[in-house]
Formats: structure tokens, sequence, C-alpha cells
């Protein structure tokens, strides 16, 4: 058994290194097709990422008017904290508030002496509240504008942030949408080019496989090997593929960082370095062998 | 051993190949197969490999009933029958060692049964010198000697050549038959079909001889005759 299977897979290389240029092909395009697959793993990892940091940044913002005073405020912070949609409540006050717009500002001199200047602090005690779910926002957004709590509010923020949230999340489901769609046309392409390959082998190695069926070669003995050119050229377009994303994600990794500072695509890559190998490997091999084992049972009479 | 029983075989449109052939071949004969081009000569081989079914009536070969053995079971059957032709089909990539070692290696022995039956057998055939020459740097008789030891690795019980002799001149021609006798006294059961006069007529072993598909005369110590 271990012997036979030696043997297949030694018949097998042998028809990768004769058709030579043909197999340098047909990796090209599975390498296409593989290339695209990791771009949609990894667009969708940053994607994600993007969402959930964009999620987490949303709250909604409650400013108080100037003249509600800190036993007020908290009393509207408890009364929230019962609310079941709510996951948080934060108090920022007035003091604090500066302090934050400082921070953020302290490297524009205008500001900074534009705040000197003034005597009282202008900004506004707030409550930022986080919900459970982001789809939650908009009951508690209503609790916040209803009658009771008009008197002291001063203004709600939180429709601009949604907008852009669903914005983003409507453009990562798209891209993971198109770049599947992308994956599995150029899977078809790169299926019907290795079909051919392994055509032309069985065709030029015709001879061969008559004389193998006269001494008795058994079918699985005549096929293997053509199964295992195309797991070939999957393993070798999975490992080009690899080499392919390293340094690209290297030199991505600064600017995606730029946009989504707790994505980390140098990280991101060492940690699932095996697995998207794992990935390219099954997919790569899955299309070799697939595409080849039609194109022997349609070309290989036994 | 091989028994023919009421064979037929019409290929699409064509008229029929063989018709109502019977005969029966015993262990350890020598039986030649005589008759013009298209007499039914290489249809008798084909069936008896299993590469062609017949249409009416029934191969025997040992205990296997060839025409109804299923494709995984014809690779079975072909391990007991060593197939010898004109063209020799020899692989060309492959120097005269590894075309004899291959015939091993996909039938799944051992690497040791290879390294100790190959070079046994290529010495029988008189090539023990020339096992690393390529099929182009060897002479048709010496082509057609590797092609007589990949047809004798397995130890089959029956050799078949078809034509061996066709492409060689006649000293090439008589070695070859000389080989095929031996391998006959050795206890392989030999056809050979062939439509030399000389060859048969020097024999002096069983003849059938066939004609547009029919069987017109089995002679256990024939002579070529033209029907």
């Amino acid at each position: 058994m271990i012997t036979t299977l030696s043997r297949i897979l030694k018949y097998g290389l042998q028809n990768f290194q004769r058709n030579g240029w043909l197999s340098v092909a047909t990796i090209a395009v599975m390498l296409l097709v593989l290339l695209t697959f990791q771009g949609v793993i990894i667009f969708g990892a940053t994607g994600g990422k993007a969402l959930e940091e964009f999620q987490d940044k949303i709250d909604i913002s409650v400013y108080f008017r100037p003249e509600v005073s800190e036993d007020q405020i908290l009393k509207v912070e408890e009364a929230l904290e019962q609310v079941k949609e709510v996951k948080a409540v934060e108090y920022v006050s007035k003091d604090k508030a500066l302090e934050i717009f400082k921070i953020q500002h302290q490297d524009e001199s205008v500001i900074s002496s534009a705040l000197a200047e003034l005597e009282d602090n202008p900004l506004l005690a707030s409550l930022n509240v986080k919900a459970k779910d982001p789809n939650d926002y908009s009951t508690i957004a209503s609790y916040l504008e209803g009658e009771s709590l008009k008197s002291v509010i001063e203004k709600v923020t939180f429709k601009e942030n949604r907008l852009v949230i669903e914005r983003l999340a409507s453009l990562v489901s798209t891209g993971r949408k198109v770049g599947l769609f992308v994956v599995l046309f150029l899977s078809v392409i790169a299926a019907l080019v290795v079909f051919n390959t392994i055509r032309i082998a069985i065709y030029s190695n015709r001879e061969e496989i008559g004389v193998l069926r006269l001494v008795g070669a058994s079918n699985g003995f005549i096929n293997g090997p053509y199964v295992v050119s195309g797991a070939i050229y999957g393993v070798i377009a999975a490992a080009a593929t690899m080499i392919f994303t390293v340094p690209a994600v290297l030199f991505a990794a600064p600017y995606v960082s730029v946009f989504i500072p707790s994505m980390d695509l140098t990280q991101y890559l060492t940690a699932n370095l095996f697995s998207l190998l794992v990935y390219q490997l099954f997919f790569g091999v899955g299309l070799g062998v697939v595409s080849s084992a039609i194109a022997i049972r349609r070309y290989l009479k036994i | 051993m091989i028994t023919f029983h009421g064979v037929s075989k019409i290929y699409p449109n064509q008229s029929a190949a063989l018709d109502d052939v019977s005969f029966k071949i015993g262990k350890g004969e020598f039986v030649s197969l005589v008759g013009k081009s298209g007499a039914g000569k290489s249809t008798i081989i084909k069936l008896l490999t299993g590469e062609e079914k017949p249409t009416k009536g029934r191969v025997l070969f040992d205990n296997y009933e060839v025409n109804k053995l299923k494709a995984n079971e014809l690779p079975q059957l072909r391990r007991q029958i060593g197939t010898i032709f004109q063209d020799f089909k020899l692989l060309p990539t492959k120097n005269a060692y590894e075309n004899v070692a291959f015939a091993l290696e996909v039938a799944a022995r051992p690497q040791k049964d290879i390294d100790d039956l190959v070079p046994q057998v290529l010495d029988m055939v008189g090539l023990g010198e020339r096992r690393r020459s390529f099929p182009h740097e060897l002479s048709g008789g010496e082509k057609q000697r590797v092609a007589i030891a990949r047809a004798m690795i397995h130890r089959p019980a029956v050799v078949i050549a078809d034509e061996p002799t066709g492409n060689l001149d006649p000293i090439n021609a008589a070695e070859i038959i000389k080989l095929l006798l031996k391998i006959n006294s050795l206890g392989t059961t030999v056809i050979l079909a062939t439509h030399s006069r000389e060859i048969v007529d020097a024999l002096e072993k069983r003849v059938i001889i066939l004609d547009n598909g029919r069987l017109v005369k089995d002679d256990a110590k024939g002579k070529y005759m033209i029907v």
C-alpha cells in the first residue's frame, strides 16, 4: 500500500515536471484565485475589526444645560442605568471635558491660546451612554428625548455617527460578497485551466497509459498520478500565495493602522499565518484535485 | 486453460471480425494463430486480454470468465498474461531496466522483488549487459527482447505474441522465436500470432488457421496453408 502510494506520488511528480510550462501557467492561474481568496479573508478581518472599533466608539452623548447641577445629572445617570438596553453610562464633568479637549488639541497652538483667553469653562457636562446592541441606540435616544428630560438636556448627539457606521457595515458586507463572487468566478476559470492541463497530460501520455494497462496496472495506479499533479499545483499555488501575501501585508500594515488604530495587520498575519496557509492549501489542493478528477473521468478510459 | 466457446465479435459498422470461433488451449502448449491481416488474430488476442468484449460466446481463462470481468478486475487478469507486440510498446523515456521494472512497480510489488527479478529476466533474454540503454539505443531485436522480459517478469501463465517478428530481420526474428520456445519449455503457454510461413513451418507445433473471422483449420502439427 505504502509502496504503491509512493510510486503514484513519484509518477505524479514526473507528470508535473514533464509538463513544465503548462504547469507554470496552471499554477499562475491558481495563484490568482488564491490571492483573491486571501485578499477576501484579510479584507474581511480588517473590515470586521474596523466595524468593531467604530461600534465601540458609538455612544450617545447627552449634553446638559450649563445651569443643571451635578446632582441632577447623577440622578439622570442612575435612571439611565436602569434602562435594560444600556450597557454603560459614563459621567463627564465640565472640568473633565475641558481636560480631554486640551489633550486632544495640545498640538494646536491657536486653540490652546484661545482657551487660555477664556475665563469660564465653555464646555458642557455630559453623559456618554453605550448600548448593549448598536440597534438599541434609537430606543435609548427616544427615551432621552422624552418630555421629562427636556428641561435639563441641551442636546443629544448620536445620529451622525449612526449613519457612518451603517455605511461602513454595508461596505464591509458588500466587499465580502463581491470578493467571494470574484473568487468563485476565478475558481471556475482555474478549474477549466487545470482540467485542460491534465487533459493534455493524459493525451501526451496516451502510449504510456496503454502500456500501463497492458502490464496490469490497477486503475488507481493509472489515475493516481494525475490527481497527484493536480494536488501539486494546489500546494505550490498556496505556498506562492503566502509568499506574495507576507510582503504585501507588511507594506500595507502602517497605512491600515492609520485608519483603524486597533488593527495591527502585521500582528494579525503572524498570529494567523498557519491557519491562512491551511485555508490556502485546502482551497488550492481541492481545486486541483477536483478538476483533475473530472478530466480523468472524461478523458482517461480504462 | 483457455477456452473460446462460440465466440463472435462484430465491430460497429463492420462485418464480423470473428464468427463463431471455438477452441481450447491447454497448459504448456505452443500455438500459432495464422491468417491474413484482418483474419481475426488480433481480435482473439484483444478478447483474451479483456480489451474487447465478444458480441456472442464465452472467453474463459483459468478461473476467469473474461467476457464478464469488470474494469477493476481486468488488471488482475492482465498480470497473468504477458503480451508482446510488433511495435514493442516500450516507454521511450525509460531505459531497458526501468521498462521491465515498472511492470512490477505498477503491480505493487515490493522494491526488493524488483531488484531481484529484473536482472534475472534481463539475463534470460540476453540483455544483462545492456540494461542501462534506452530504447532508441537498442536494435529492433533487442527492443523486442526487452518487451519479452517485461512480459515474463510477472511469471505469467501465458505469453501472447502478436506478430513479434513483424519488424525484424530474419536472423533477429529467429532469435525471438527461439526465446519464445525457451519460455514455452519452462512451462509457459505461448500463443503466437503471425503470418510468416517460414516461422510456422519451422516450428512444427499446433497451428490454428483463421480466415475472415472463421476458424478453418486446427492441426496439432500444422503447416501454414493458404485457404
